[in-house]
């Protein structure tokens, strides 16, 4: 154990924290580290393979003897299963293996009930429509408000419909604090399930070797998660070292993507079955209807103000569906804001559609959209500014700081309207310079999350004779740019020029253990290991040097810098490459791995969680009821920036999907049927380049100091507050609260319309 | 009742049914029957029958000629990534909803899953691989990698091939026109605010000769 004194926090607030450091540990970068490599704008070190389509997802695997499979979905809401007859489908062409999963029920449309496999994926397909399946359709319930009541249909014969969450939560007395608060506001929000809609479906390529190992690319966020999975099935004994998951590039993951899923299990199957390898990717309609979404949200809130802005009280209960899974609890009232009295009651309610799975911040977004519209309608209780009120309410120093830097650069003084409402400049002021049926708002909400990382990650660095430099984790990268976070590590640990200085390899369970990317804990994970093994690299290669009688400094501190290396020649003092450097020392090589310690106890800056705040300014159209995103302001806090430019693209992106959340997308359920109505690209409307807003992504760097690195995570937070900044601004462009997204055209005209909430007819 | 039984599945119709446009010489040479009346269609006005089996079919991918025998109902997209190996292009939506499957053909950005291979008959198909590679990259797959227009990558080359067609016709285009090019590509990683900067700064250096 060492002790070193750390300075962290950020320009303007700084502390000093001594931490105990583990054996072997490089001393923490904080605000007095000067980085060369790290901090800076560097294009991802995978960009070019996948700008030109040389990067090889597991969509694309191709296997020599490759068969394709397809799986039979549940085309109801709920049947029990009679029968399922293969024998048309085994006969069909090209078939070589069909199997039933033996379900005597099935809950949701898309629930799988066979697969087979072809020799080509047309065949397969239609081979797959042979299958005859003898169904009894049972009453089905989709809707988490009809489930909840009492004669509706059981999803599950044996549970109740309702399930209590265990995040409830109390703090405080809430009931003499709603009747002690100067104003009280008490209203419901509402918000949709989304589905996540990553652009390569879930799905793998499985092949059984000779040795009677398995070999399985998946499109992945957890290879281990894949090898785990398919391990555990008793269909066959595989240890865990007899089964390989490779995922060499990931076509994104947004939370759904853990475990084998029946598709992967179906897949090793079909392959064991077909003695050939069998490539098994979902459907998009597939995709939408059983490969998991976010579960909607209906949050009854009630929450209290005094006269002097202080937030004494929120409560909220709520309900929403995971389909077939439970998890529809929101985040909210807990701890964003100093509030003294907190209850929570949740209900997590089943339904006959697919399962909930993670998606991106689970749970925040619809506990956000709530909560931040809620302290805007409390701040409008009182008459006051809404940001004002967040200052006054926000515990974060960090926060603090970003609401002024954000509302400076979205102009919220000049442009947020003190008396919102039709006809713009109700306030006295002029008339705003735009078109006569256009309003324009601003708003803003805040997000919070952990991400800190820690345990369960190893990282191998390893230096070549000939000087190249490579570093390896059975981690994936999904597009989030973990790669080119690893290697401008190692870079920077090495005095290397940049991030392509450094080749990394990702994505194979042969390589050392890696976490899932989930949580927005992968980079704040493997990245401190990354940078230990490093760290233990350099040393053994400065011993090295001062063995082969190197004239060098003590320590390779400041000795090595852009690529170059700094030995004492005969001729003097010279800076030359690290290759050259690393063949002086006469070695083989040098390699070190790392384990990811534990956060430091006590050294985080990060009480409060890491902390991001948004504002949106929209316009709204009173005539179509159409919202208009103009502009997001992003400022987030990712404790250490490694790569600024992936950092600021992770921002950009999480911005535009919670514009697509808050406008847009939907799953339709009909009721009867039990069955998606718009699984597909045509009607589940994702956001596309036009209706993408300007986004102004500002990282707000903070020394963390709780391990190495002190990176956050960044994958989640920044999508949490959009929806509820874009509700604030289209309240502050018209006067009228939405509470409930997506705040399609008809759901603004409706609103506008004053008629409460809008129906939904087309259900 | 197994799902959409009821319905026609889009392959099933497909199959068979013939491919428009097809020359009455080009078959011919093919060897290929002629449509006839009993076929179910009516008979002689040029347009011919591929059969179920599959037919002939020619065509330049990325400067080769290709020559396969090949199913009526394959999709240009299918043709590519499940016969050919050719992968750049991806299969998201199979609907024409995303634009991930986008190549240009004879000079026109399409997407691939809408189009049956046989429709591309004696034309020129250019891929995502045709037009770089990461030793030597287009100028606009060069300024995606800089200007990280691209997280997962998965609707990259779609939108790189949009991209490519309004450049091959507009050496200078507008931000409205780089815009109108990608409108249909979707990307569910948010990357869009990049692919105008990087589409603007690839016309600027093909423009300007650099």
């Amino acid at each position: 154990m060492s002790e070193e004194k750390l300075v962290l926090g950020f320009e303007g607030h700084t502390v000093e924290k001594t931490v105990k450091l583990p054996e072997g540990e490089p001393r923490p970068w904080d605000l007095t580290s000067k980085l060369e490599v790290v901090g800076k704008h560097h294009p991802r070190v995978d960009g070019l393979l996948k700008a030109t389509g040389k990067a090889r997802y597991t969509h694309d695997v191709r296997l020599p003897g490759m068969l394709w499979g397809v799986l039979l979905r549940s085309p109801h809401g709920a049947a029990r299963v009679k029968s399922v007859d293969l024998t048309k489908a085994l006969a069909s062409p090209g078939v070589k293996a069909a199997f039933s999963l033996e379900k005597s029920e099935v809950r949701f449309h898309g629930d799988e009930v066979a697969a087979l496999c072809a020799e080509t994926l047309d065949q397969a397909r239609e081979a797959v429509r042979a299958i005859k399946v003898d169904y009894e359709v049972v009453p089905c319930v989709v809707d988490a408000t009809d489930a909840r009541k009492e004669d509706a249909p059981r999803v599950f014969a044996k549970r109740e419909n309702i399930l209590t969450s265990p995040m409830s939560q109390k703090r405080g007395d809430p009931a003499a604090a709603l009747s002690s608060a100067d104003k009280v506001v008490k209203a419901t929000y509402r918000t949709q399930v989304q589905t996540h809609s990553a652009l390569e479906t879930h799905g793998v390529v499985a092949r059984w070797e000779d040795d009677g190992s398995l070999t399985c690319y998946a499109s992945t966020q957890g290879t281990f998660s894949v090898r785990d999975g398919l391990t555990a099935q008793k269909l066959w004994k595989l240890k865990a070292s007899e089964c390989r998951v490779i995922a060499e590039h990931v076509g994104g993951g947004f939370g759904a993507k853990f475990g084998p899923g029946v598709e992967g299990v179906a897949a090793a199957r079909l392959a064991k079955e077909a003695k050939a390898p069998v490539w098994l990717m979902v459907d998009r309609k597939g995709e939408h209807l059983s490969c998991g979404n976010r579960p909607d949200s209906v949050q009854e809130m009630q929450g209290g103000i005094t006269t002097d802005w202080k937030l004494t009280v929120l409560t909220v209960s709520s309900y929403g569906t995971g389909g077939v899974a439970a998890g529809a609890g929101v985040y909210n009232p807990g701890d964003y804001y100093k509030v003294p009295n907190v209850e929570k009651r949740e209900e997590s309610v089943f339904t006959n559609a697919g399962g909930a799975r993670a998606f991106r911040a689970p749970g925040h977004p619809q506990g956000c959209f709530a909560l931040e519209q809620m302290v805007d309608e409390l701040a409008d209780a009182i008459g006051m500014d809404p940001l004002e009120v967040r200052l006054k309410n926000d515990p974060s120093v960090v926060r603090q700081e970003e609401w002024k830097i954000g509302a400076e650069r979205i102009g919220w003084k000049e442009k947020r309207n003190k008396t919102p409402g039709r006809g713009a400049g109700g306030d006295g002021a002029p008339p705003r310079p735009y078109a006569g049926t256009v309003l324009r708002g601003v708003g803003c909400a805040a997000a919070r999350w952990g991400g800190h990382g820690g345990p369960g990650a190893t990282v191998l660095v390893k230096v070549d004779e000939d000087g190249s430099v490579e570093v390896r984790s059975g981690a994936q990268d999904i597009g989030t740019g973990t790669r080119t976070v690893l290697a401008a590590i190692v870079a920077e640990e090495l005095g290397l020029e940049g991030p392509e200085a450094v080749k990394v390899f990702l994505g194979d369970t042969r390589d050392p253990v890696g976490p899932g990317s989930g949580g927005s804990r992968t980079a704040s994970s493997i990245a401190p290991a990354a940078r230990s093994a490093a760290a233990q690299v350099k040393d053994a290669f400065w011993a090295a040097l001062k063995k082969a009688l190197m004239k060098v400094a003590d320590s390779p501190e400041g000795q090595m810098k852009g690529g170059k290396v700094l030995l004492d020649l005969n001729s003097g003092p010279k800076w030359i490459p690290f290759a050259e450097a690393v063949k002086k020392t006469g070695k083989k090589g040098f390699q070190a791995s790392a384990d990811r310690q534990d956060n430091y106890k006590g050294a985080g800056f990060h009480e409060q969680g890491v902390a991001g705040c948004q504002f949106a300014e929209v316009e709204v159209d009173l005539e179509t009821g159409k919202i208009r995103v103009l502009r997001v302001v992003a400022v987030q806090d990712m404790g250490t920036i490694v790569d600024a430019l992936t950092a600021e693209s992770q921002v950009i992106g999480a911005v535009i999907q919670g514009v697509s959340y808050a406008l847009f997308e939907e799953r339709i359920m009909d009721r009867r049927s039990g069955r998606m109505l718009n699984a597909d690209f045509l009607h589940y409307k994702i956001a596309a380049p036009a209706d993408c807003p300007e986004i102004v992504p500002i990282l707000f760097p903070v020394a963390a100091g709780m391990n190495n690195v002190g990176l956050l995570g960044l994958g989640e937070p920044p999508t949490i507050p959009t929806a509820a900044a874009i509700a604030n601004a289209f309240a502050n462009a018209t006067g009228v609260r939405l509470r409930e997204i997506p705040m399609t055209p008809a759901r603004v005209l409706a609103a506008l319309e004053g008629s409460a909430k809008p129906k939904k007819e087309w259900r | 009742m197994a799902e959409e039984r009821d319905g026609v599945s889009r392959r099933q119709f497909l199959k068979g049914v013939s491919a428009s446009a097809l020359g009455a010489a080009a078959l011919a040479r093919a060897g290929l029957p002629a449509l006839r009346a009993e076929d179910g269609a009516g008979g002689t006005t040029g347009i011919e029958r591929i059969p179920a089996s599959g037919g002939k079919l020619d065509l330049t991918l990325n400067g080769k000629a290709v020559s396969l025998a090949c199913e009526p109902r394959t999709t240009l997209l299918d043709l590519l990534r499940q016969r050919l190996g050719v992968t750049g292009a991806k299969d998201v939506c199979d609907r024409g909803a995303c634009g991930a499957c986008t190549v240009i053909v004879d000079g026109k950005p399409v997407v691939s899953c809408m189009l049956l291979a046989h429709d591309c008959s004696g034309k020129k198909v250019e891929t995502i691989e045709g037009i770089g590679s990461p030793e030597s990259p287009h100028a606009l797959q060069r300024e995606f990698a800089r200007c990280d227009a691209l997280q997962c990558g998965f609707c990259t080359p779609g939108m790189v091939m949009s991209l490519k067609a309004l450049l091959d016709r507009e050496r200078t285009p507008s931000v409205e026109a780089i815009k109108g090019a990608v409108s249909g590509n979707i990307c569910r990683c948010g990357t869009y605010p990049r692919v105008f900067e990087a589409a603007q700064s690839a016309a600027r250096s093909i423009g300007g000769g650099k």
